[in-house]
């Protein structure tokens, strides 16, 4: 420990203002305080001790995220072992020529298999995301001054999972890139961005290219085009075209997560894991969990009960939506996001109502996307500052007439 | 019936916003979209212009402007239709007008904030845009009233939400060269991308 510490505060001249290598500030600064607690102290009001900062922050929000990556790897392998054991052919790539080089086959029944097959499909995709999210975060930290810090870690863990394991390594970098850049370093960096910037990303990629982000063929890593009877769609996209497609479905299965979908969105239970660490840890705010639940209960048993001819979602229940596609991801990874949330106590609530009334809304009413729930938070992150607003003014209000009483 | 006037109403905010999906008032959208009370007064000032204009350009086109519209006075064969712009823009300047002169005897304040913009509805895109779209999909008194006070809403909606957004951005640290209109054009890109979430909804 004393050698480390003697190391940096031995270069700390070179890259402190004057020194040969100020430019590169940023990034000394950043490995600095990623080993040791930093010695700066607030100097004006208002005092708070305590030990949590951005960084402290931002890494409990990766730890919750453990789960999901270790079962997102292990899924991403089982549903394309489980199709090519029923017939399908593994996909013509540098992966599965890698695989079959490991002398490797194929059966969905041993973990070792399916972990090697997951992890071939997931860590490029994350290796990419951090490629190009390090150059963004440092450039940026460069050019404007500010510094490195864990924000990117987050948006990068989080972007991989969101995504369907056969996209485009350089469309992930694209994505990555487009986030980051247009969702968060033109409003000057971390903390003051107003969108999610791995949602901003998902999205820009699922307008761009919504031939790699939809469709039944993206979800799962094996070629089944041969395969009669075999539907790689999501089962949210399978509920929307067959009326009681869900009837049969087990529902413990979606929410253990053995279902195709963005790689890591598919667990609910892991999720609930990560909720857990992040509630404990007070980093989400359990407002907006709250209003979230609240939102998609109300919507959906009142679209149960208006119910429709024609549209087999209307009568989907609650307890689907919340464990189908992104929505349990989303509830607890995105929409907790402290920035682009609602600021103030109650608007949390109000705000989470909204993504999860509107998440339910966009998948029963709008054929064109299945999955509505990224295009909620989405929404609601647009609207947070005009709640909070309101809040706000109510509070004014409120006090003016209580004075004057 | 009432439904599918629901239905033209959420078409209207939502689905086809006149400032996210067609970009129009772009020029008061990302001028008066600095404080929230001033984006809201606006907002309403266009929500009013426009449930008023729409319908009444609705009468003129169906009873003078439109070819053989003329019928009632004994003049089939007349079209007047190369009138049209006039007349809607008339009447569209006519009602600013009043607008105006209501805001100025009874909300001075309101009336100083909006300045320069509270006569420019009058060259609103967005409100020539409604009666244009209304002439162009044949809507009747009804629907031209409702498509009226709904793409109103849904500008005014996507005003005050941006005015909020660009309050909050206060505390940002934007880069120079991008400061004030700059970033404003990536915002309204990005909430665009935000109210696609409803394109593609079927009414």
């Amino acid at each position: 420990m004393k050698f480390l510490r003697d190391l940096h505060d031995r270069v700390a001249p070179l890259f402190e203002e004057g020194g040969k290598l100020e430019k590169l500030y940023p990034l000394w600064e950043a490995h600095d305080t990623a080993m040791f607690t930093p010695g700066e102290v607030t100097k004006t009001a208002s005092h708070v001790r305590d030990g949590i900062d951005l960084k402290r922050m931002m890494i409990t929000v990766v730890v919750a995220l453990v789960p999901c990556i270790l079962f997102a790897i292990y899924n991403t392998g089982y549903q394309a072992q489980y199709a090519i054991d029923h017939g399908a052919v593994p996909l013509d790539d540098w992966r599965m020529w890698l695989y079959q080089l490991l002398g490797l086959g194929f059966d969905a029944t041993n973990p070792f298999y399916c972990i090697i097959h997951g992890a071939l499909y997931y860590l490029p995709i994350l290796i990419a995301v951090f490629a190009v999210g390090a150059l963004v975060e440092v450039g940026g930290a460069i050019i404007r001054g500010h510094e490195v810090n864990e924000g990117f870690l987050v948006t990068g863990m989080l972007l991989p999972l969101t995504l369907p394991p056969t996209i485009p390594l350089w469309q992930v970098g694209l994505g990555m890139a487009f986030g980051l850049i247009f969702a968060k370093e033109v409003f000057g960096g971390t903390g003051m961005n107003f969108l999610n910037p791995a949602l901003t990303a998902r999205i820009f990629l699922f307008f761009a290219y919504p031939a790699y982000m939809s469709g039944d063929a993206a979800w799962i890593a094996a070629d089944f085009q041969a395969v009669d009877g075999f539907s790689g769609a999501t089962w949210l996209a399978q509920a929307a075209v067959t009326p009681g497609a869900l009837d049969h479905a087990s529902w413990s299965k979606a929410f253990y997560g053995w279902i195709p979908g963005s790689m890591g969105e598919t667990s609910a239970l892991c999720c609930l894991l990560g909720l857990a660490v992040l509630l404990i840890t007070r980093v989400a705010a359990w407002q907006t969990i709250v209003g979230l639940v609240c939102g998609t209960v109300a919507l959906a048993n009142l679209l149960n009960w208006a119910g429709s001819a024609s549209n087999p979602m209307f009568a989907v229940p609650f307890y689907w939506h919340m464990v189908l596609g992104g929505w349990a991801f989303g509830a607890v990874f995105m929409a907790t996001d402290p920035v682009s949330s609602a600021f103030t106590t109650i608007g949390k609530f109000w705000y989470g109502l909204g993504i999860g009334a509107l998440a339910v809304l966009i998948r029963v009413v709008n054929p064109a996307y299945p999955e509505g729930m990224m295009l909620a938070i989405l929404f609601m992150n647009m609207f947070a500052p005009l709640i909070d607003h309101f809040v706000v003014q109510g509070n004014i209000n409120r006090r003016l007439a209580r004075d004057a009483a | 019936m009432l439904e599918h006037y629901l239905s033209l109403a959420t078409k209207s905010i939502f689905v086809e916003n006149m400032a996210l999906a067609f970009f129009l008032g772009m020029c008061s959208f990302l001028a008066c979209s600095k404080k929230v009370e001033t984006a809201l007064g606006l907002g309403l000032a266009v929500i009013f212009v426009l449930t008023v204009t729409t319908p009444l350009n609705q009468l003129l086109n169906d009873n003078v402007l439109a070819p053989g519209s003329l019928a009632w006075a004994g003049l089939p064969n007349v079209d007047l239709s190369f009138l049209t712009f006039l007349t809607l823009i008339g009447t569209i300047a006519a009602s600013v007008q009043i607008v105006e002169m209501i805001l100025d005897r009874y909300v001075p304040q309101l009336y100083n904030a909006l300045g320069v913009f509270l006569p420019l509805i009058a060259v609103n895109c967005a409100i020539l845009g409604a009666s244009l779209f209304m002439v162009e999909r044949d809507y009747t008194l009804g629907e031209a009233t409702v498509f009226g006070l709904g793409s109103g809403i849904g500008w005014a909606l996507a005003i005050v939400a941006l005015a909020a957004i660009r309050e909050r951005l206060k505390y940002s640290n934007v880069p120079e060269p991008l400061r004030g209109l700059g970033v404003a054009f990536i915002l309204v890109g990005l909430m665009s991308l935000g109210f696609m979430a409803f394109s593609g909804i079927q009414l």
